[in-house]
């Protein structure tokens, strides 16, 4: 009657090392894309809110064309379309482009990016004229008033959009399993091809929930302590 | 650099595909995102309290997973009680899992647009005489329908995005076509870029759909 029970504990002794090395790749995408992510999303969203259209125009295209198009297809974009250019094969980029691993990473970040300066601009916009009008009344530069009052404040008011948009991300991750990397993801596929049964996907989803739950506690956590002066 | 060797039609019915996947996904979706928001709802905790976690739990999950999960376990099923090996269809397939994953999140946004109709609503309606079915058609519905459409925009950009995955088990939809134009004419930059273009219009061309049926949704609502 338990037989599935047995068939779960089967899986993961006889396969631990191959989730444990596959759950590694998972986070390893998964935080370095965050913060790659993150770091090329402040640019592009102060660009966003420029009222200089040289800025503004090329951040919307770029957020445009990552948000509009599935990640699937940027993920084959870059790892099998840009070799076809010998350009790209001569170019600085290309041990790196060259390899699943680190290509899947660059698109993971791109596409992060994208999503994280919308959500960004959304915050920038949101942050009180008072506050802003207050920090030059003081004397602060443009410069240091985004520094130290609107970018804190644009990321506290937006952190649980953030909390999604990164477990958007890990999501996401799941994908580069297309192009031979080893994730999570990738581990089960292989062993489901060997085994003909569900049982190893079903067990990487039972392992992404608990990924998924991680992550956005942790977040909680997180703002809790970045938005600690408000009172609740 | 656009020449697409003579493919270009093969892409054409690549995306007539997609668009019937993304279609009847997102009709099953709607209908079951009702559907489980009305199970939510319900003061049946035996009902509501598996429903909730269970949604909880599938936004948890990768979209690719619950794909090839659908896959495998309905051709797994299928061939348990068949006995001898069937393969399911992979749009069967794709539709299971994609309106899963819509109704997942669906449910959630249901569930909210119902409970901002607002109470006097529902009595009024009570007051005239309408049975429950009449109330939740004419009354309910319809005014839900309002608050749930802009969430329900955003669920429809990332299933159309999500057919793509499909291509993976094996359907002849516009990704499929691309990956077999690429390899067979060694053109991979071409035909992806051809992909995210299209995936691009068919995304740009349904903002304005749903600005109009937001709009139609919309036209009780007096403005100041």
């Amino acid at each position: 009657m338990f037989s599935w029970m047995t068939d779960y504990s089967d899986l993961v002794t006889d396969n631990w090392q191959g989730y444990a090395d596959g759950l590694w790749i998972t986070v390893q995408l998964m935080v370095i894309s965050t913060v790659a992510g993150f770091l090329l999303a402040i640019p592009l969203a102060l660009a966003r809110v420029s009222s200089t259209p040289f800025f503004a125009w090329p951040a919307f295209a770029y957020s445009a064309a990552f948000r509009g198009t599935p990640l699937l297809v940027q993920i084959f974009l870059f790892y099998y379309g840009l070799p076809q250019f010998d350009a790209v094969r001569d170019s600085i980029f290309w041990p790196f482009l060259r390899d699943a691993v680190p290509c899947a990473l660059v698109v993971l970040s791109f596409n992060l990016a994208a999503y994280f300066a919308e959500v960004l601009r959304g915050g920038i916009m949101a942050v009180p004229e008072g506050e802003k009008e207050a920090a030059r009344s003081l004397g602060m530069t443009p410069a240091l008033t985004y520094r130290r009052i609107i970018m804190p404040r644009a990321i506290g008011i937006m952190l649980p959009s953030l909390s999604n948009e990164v477990v958007q991300q890990l999501k996401g991750t799941a994908l580069v399993s297309t192009i031979t990397v080893l994730d999570m993801t990738g581990v089960a596929r292989r062993l489901t091809a060997q085994s003909y049964t569900s049982e190893p996907l079903i067990l990487a989803g039972i392992l992404y929930i608990i990924l998924t739950y991680l992550v956005s506690r942790l977040f909680k956590i997180f703002e809790r302590h970045l938005n600690a002066y408000q009172i609740r | 650099m656009f020449d697409l060797h003579g493919y270009g039609e093969q892409l054409f019915l690549g995306v007539i595909v997609t668009l019937e996947l993304a279609f009847v996904s997102l009709f099953f979706g709607v209908l079951f995102g009702i559907l489980g928001a009305s199970a939510k709802l319900s003061s049946a905790r035996a009902l509501s309290v598996p429903v909730s976690i269970f949604t909880n739990l599938m936004r948890g999950v990768p979209e690719f997973v619950i794909i090839l999960v659908s896959y495998f376990g309905l051709t797994n099923l299928l061939t348990s009680i068949v006995g001898s090996y069937v393969e399911i269809d992979p749009f069967v397939a794709g539709v299971f899992a994609l309106s899963l994953v819509f109704s997942s999140y669906a449910s959630e946004n249901f569930r909210g647009a119902f409970l901002a109709v607002p109470k006097g609503q529902l009595e009024a309606a009570r007051a005239y005489g309408m049975n429950r079915s009449q109330i939740f058609l004419r009354i309910h519905l319809p005014q839900a329908w309002r608050f749930a459409l802009p969430s329900l925009n955003n669920q429809w950009q990332s299933l159309l995005k999500d057919t793509s995955l499909i291509s993976v088990i094996g359907l002849e939809d516009l990704m499929r076509k691309a990956m077999i134009a690429s390899q067979v004419t060694k053109n991979p930059f071409t035909f992806y870029v051809a992909t995210a273009v299209v995936y691009f219009v068919l995304l740009a061309i349904s903002v304005p759909l749903f600005r109009a049926l937001e709009k139609r949704a919309n036209r009780g609502v007096r403005r100041n």
